[in-house]
């Protein structure tokens, strides 16, 4: 491919420099210096070759009536067909209205959480407390979705210790396990379970950078407990606190698939499908293989987007925003 | 009641503070612990007493292993603990092979192609591959009905990639390049200087890897055929769907299914719980290490 290839460099030099060791190697010298580390990366790269781009690549049978018999290479080409009746769906608006809808109530409910459990934490002075309060509030994160759901139903389902109790006490059950109108709520209170401990990793780190200089300084002005929040604490962390909103944002069609896959058909479609679900019930359960990848391919892109508005509007805090760019 | 180092300035705080704040904590420390602890006494409890209270139990008046000896006795939940434990130990270990090996090579400055290189890994976070086409790719390599189909695709974690990398920037040039001098090769340098530098970011790694590749799920349901090849996971989820069934019909006919059902809740759980304590230590700083580069 590379017809034309300079002499090497160094003959040039040779002059001026020892010979044992030239500036700057030619292509050729880096790549064989580097071989054993080709070496080493080759499985990594293939991995991404084959999984992701290959599967990226595969995002064409979005335009395709795909038939699994033909392939994507003899399957017929449909343009955008598949993306003119997603639009016209009313199950698919139905999905993101279900998609928006529960990443407000999380932006809401989920995303303060954790800053208030963080500051709550650091409030406290004794360390094997606050060490040992950290180590349970974060054993949920490594449980997985589907114990986390058992859970749930174990504690609050129809005939779940919850409801016991209430019984005992004479009053009647509440049915939150398995209510169209209260499962928004509940997976919202899932995730806040599952995923607030953790989430208060960065927060806490954050606070212990706080100059303590400066509560000193407020406390000697006279500044109460509540102003000494407000006034230091909360704009020390106040970049943490818009970066990871931000990336929240960024992410806000991506409120996860597992938790919704395993609750869906306990509510029924039109309160519990989200754009994950969608793709999963139209592509695998129903065999709509060109549909479903169209509307993922759709959520993909979308979501692309939103990660580069998110970053955009971090740079215009003057935060650092996302890695690279 | 101990005396904690306050800074001069903050002073103690008042006993209504200091009670409520105590509070708050047991509720929340309760929150997460009552209900572990109420799955693993409904799965050792007398099996009468669980369906005399209606299908839970919080103090067993009798303890019962019964359930566990039910389902381990070689059926479906003992094969899906091995084939979950056999996936994770293969998956872990291939995944941390894979991960250091391209984490070192992409953190070497002098790499040829190494920027684009790391470019072409940190876009796919960008943009996941859809779930249909990941399924045809799956199955296009020939995995449909194999095990791989749960370790392969998930390999490399762009994530865990670039906490590993950001760890093995770290490492000192001067370290690396006096091996060089005593002409040690990549893997040498690898392998006596690197590996033991970063056991704990490798441990940290390893247990996201592991703690993933225990609770998957999903994939076996869409690539496995053969359910005598599901993970624990995916017969867990069998019981919880099946449990939101009962719980739907509203009616009390759930009894000793509940136990079993718990049973198997606590085996799934159980392994996290286990390497959890020796762990826990290192991952506070191996998130931030990672949350900070990325």
């Amino acid at each position: 491919m590379v017809t034309v290839t300079p002499a090497p460099a160094s003959a040039d030099r040779k002059p001026d420099e020892p010979a044992a060791a030239p500036a700057r190697p030619g292509r050729r010298q880096r790549i064989r210096a580097g071989r054993a580390l080709y070496l080493l990366l080759l499985p990594g790269v293939l991995y991404f070759l084959v999984f992701h781009y290959g599967a990226l690549f595969g995002n064409v049978l979005a335009f395709q009536d795909y038939v699994p018999f033909l392939g994507l290479r003899d399957s017929a080409w449909v343009g955008f067909t598949h993306f003119e009746r997603m639009f016209g769906d009313p199950l698919f608006w139905s999905a993101v209205g279900n998609t928006v809808l529960i990443a407000l109530l999380q932006l809401i409910f989920f995303f303060p959480a954790p800053l208030a459990l963080a500051l709550l934490l650091h409030s406290i002075v004794g360390d094997t407390i606050r060490r040992f309060v950290q180590s349970v509030v974060y054993l949920p994160h490594f449980l997985s979705w589907v114990i986390v759901v058992a859970l749930f139903q174990h504690m609050l389902g129809g005939a779940g210790v919850v409801n016991g109790w209430l019984a005992d006490l004479g009053v009647g059950g509440i049915q939150v396990i398995g209510d169209p109108d209260l499962y928004k709520p509940l997976v919202v209170a899932q995730v806040i379970w599952k995923e607030c401990g953790w989430a208060t990793i960065i927060f806490l780190a954050a606070l212990a950078n706080v100059d303590e200089q400066m509560y000193e300084a407020a406390a000697i002005d006279g500044a109460s407990w509540w102003r000494r929040l407000w006034h230091v604490t909360l704009p020390a962390i106040r970049p943490v606190i818009i970066l990871l909103l931000v990336l929240r944002l960024g992410e806000f069609l991506s409120i996860g698939f597992e938790q919704f896959f395993l609750q869906r058909q306990s509510v029924g479609a039109e309160a519990g499908e989200v754009l994950d679900t969608f793709v999963y019930y139209t592509g695998f359960a129903a065999g709509d293989f060109g549909y479903a990848a169209a509307v993922g391919l759709f959520k993909g892109v979308i979501g692309v987007a939103l990660i580069y508005a998110a970053n955009r509007v971090a740079h215009r805090f003057g935060e650092q925003g996302i890695y690279k760019s | 009641m101990s005396r904690y180092a306050y800074p001069a300035w903050q002073g103690r705080p008042s006993l209504v503070v200091r009670t409520a704040k105590i509070i708050a904590l047991a509720v929340i420390v309760a929150l997460v612990i009552f209900p572990l602890w109420a799955v693993v006494s409904t799965s050792l409890a007398d099996p009468q007493q669980v369906i005399d209270n209606g299908g839970w139990v919080i103090w067993p008046s009798q303890w019962d292993a019964g359930a566990y000896r039910e389902i381990l006795d070689g059926g479906i939940v003992t094969r899906a603990l091995l084939v979950s434990a056999g996936i994770t130990a293969v998956g872990t270990t291939l995944s941390l092979t894979c991960t250091i090996g391209l984490a070192y090579a992409l953190s070497r400055p002098r790499l040829y192609g190494g920027k684009p290189l790391l470019l072409l890994v940190l876009f796919t976070f960008l943009f996941p591959p859809g779930m249909v086409p990941l399924f045809l790719v799956v199955n296009g390599v020939g995995l449909f009905d194999q095990y791989a189909a749960l370790v392969l695709p998930f390999l490399i974690n762009v994530f865990n990639l670039v906490v590993m990398r950001g760890f093995f920037q770290s490492i000192p040039e001067e370290l690396l390049e006096a091996a060089r001098l005593d002409g040690a090769g990549e893997f040498a340098m690898l392998r006596r200087i690197v590996l033991p530098l970063s056991k704990a970011v490798i441990a940290v790694v390893g247990l996201f890897y592991a703690v993933a590749y225990w609770n998957r799920f999903f994939e076996a349901i869409i690539y496995f055929n053969d359910q005598t090849k599901w993970p624990i996971g995916t017969v867990l989820r069998q019981y919880v769907t099946g449990g939101a069934a009962l719980a739907e019909g509203g009616e009390g006919t759930v009894s000793s299914p509940q136990s079993i059902q718990m049973a198997v809740v606590v085996l799934a759980t159980l392994p996290i719980v286990c390497v959890y304590p020796f762990l826990q230590r290192y991952f506070v700083k191996g998130v931030l290490t990672g949350a900070l580069k990325s």
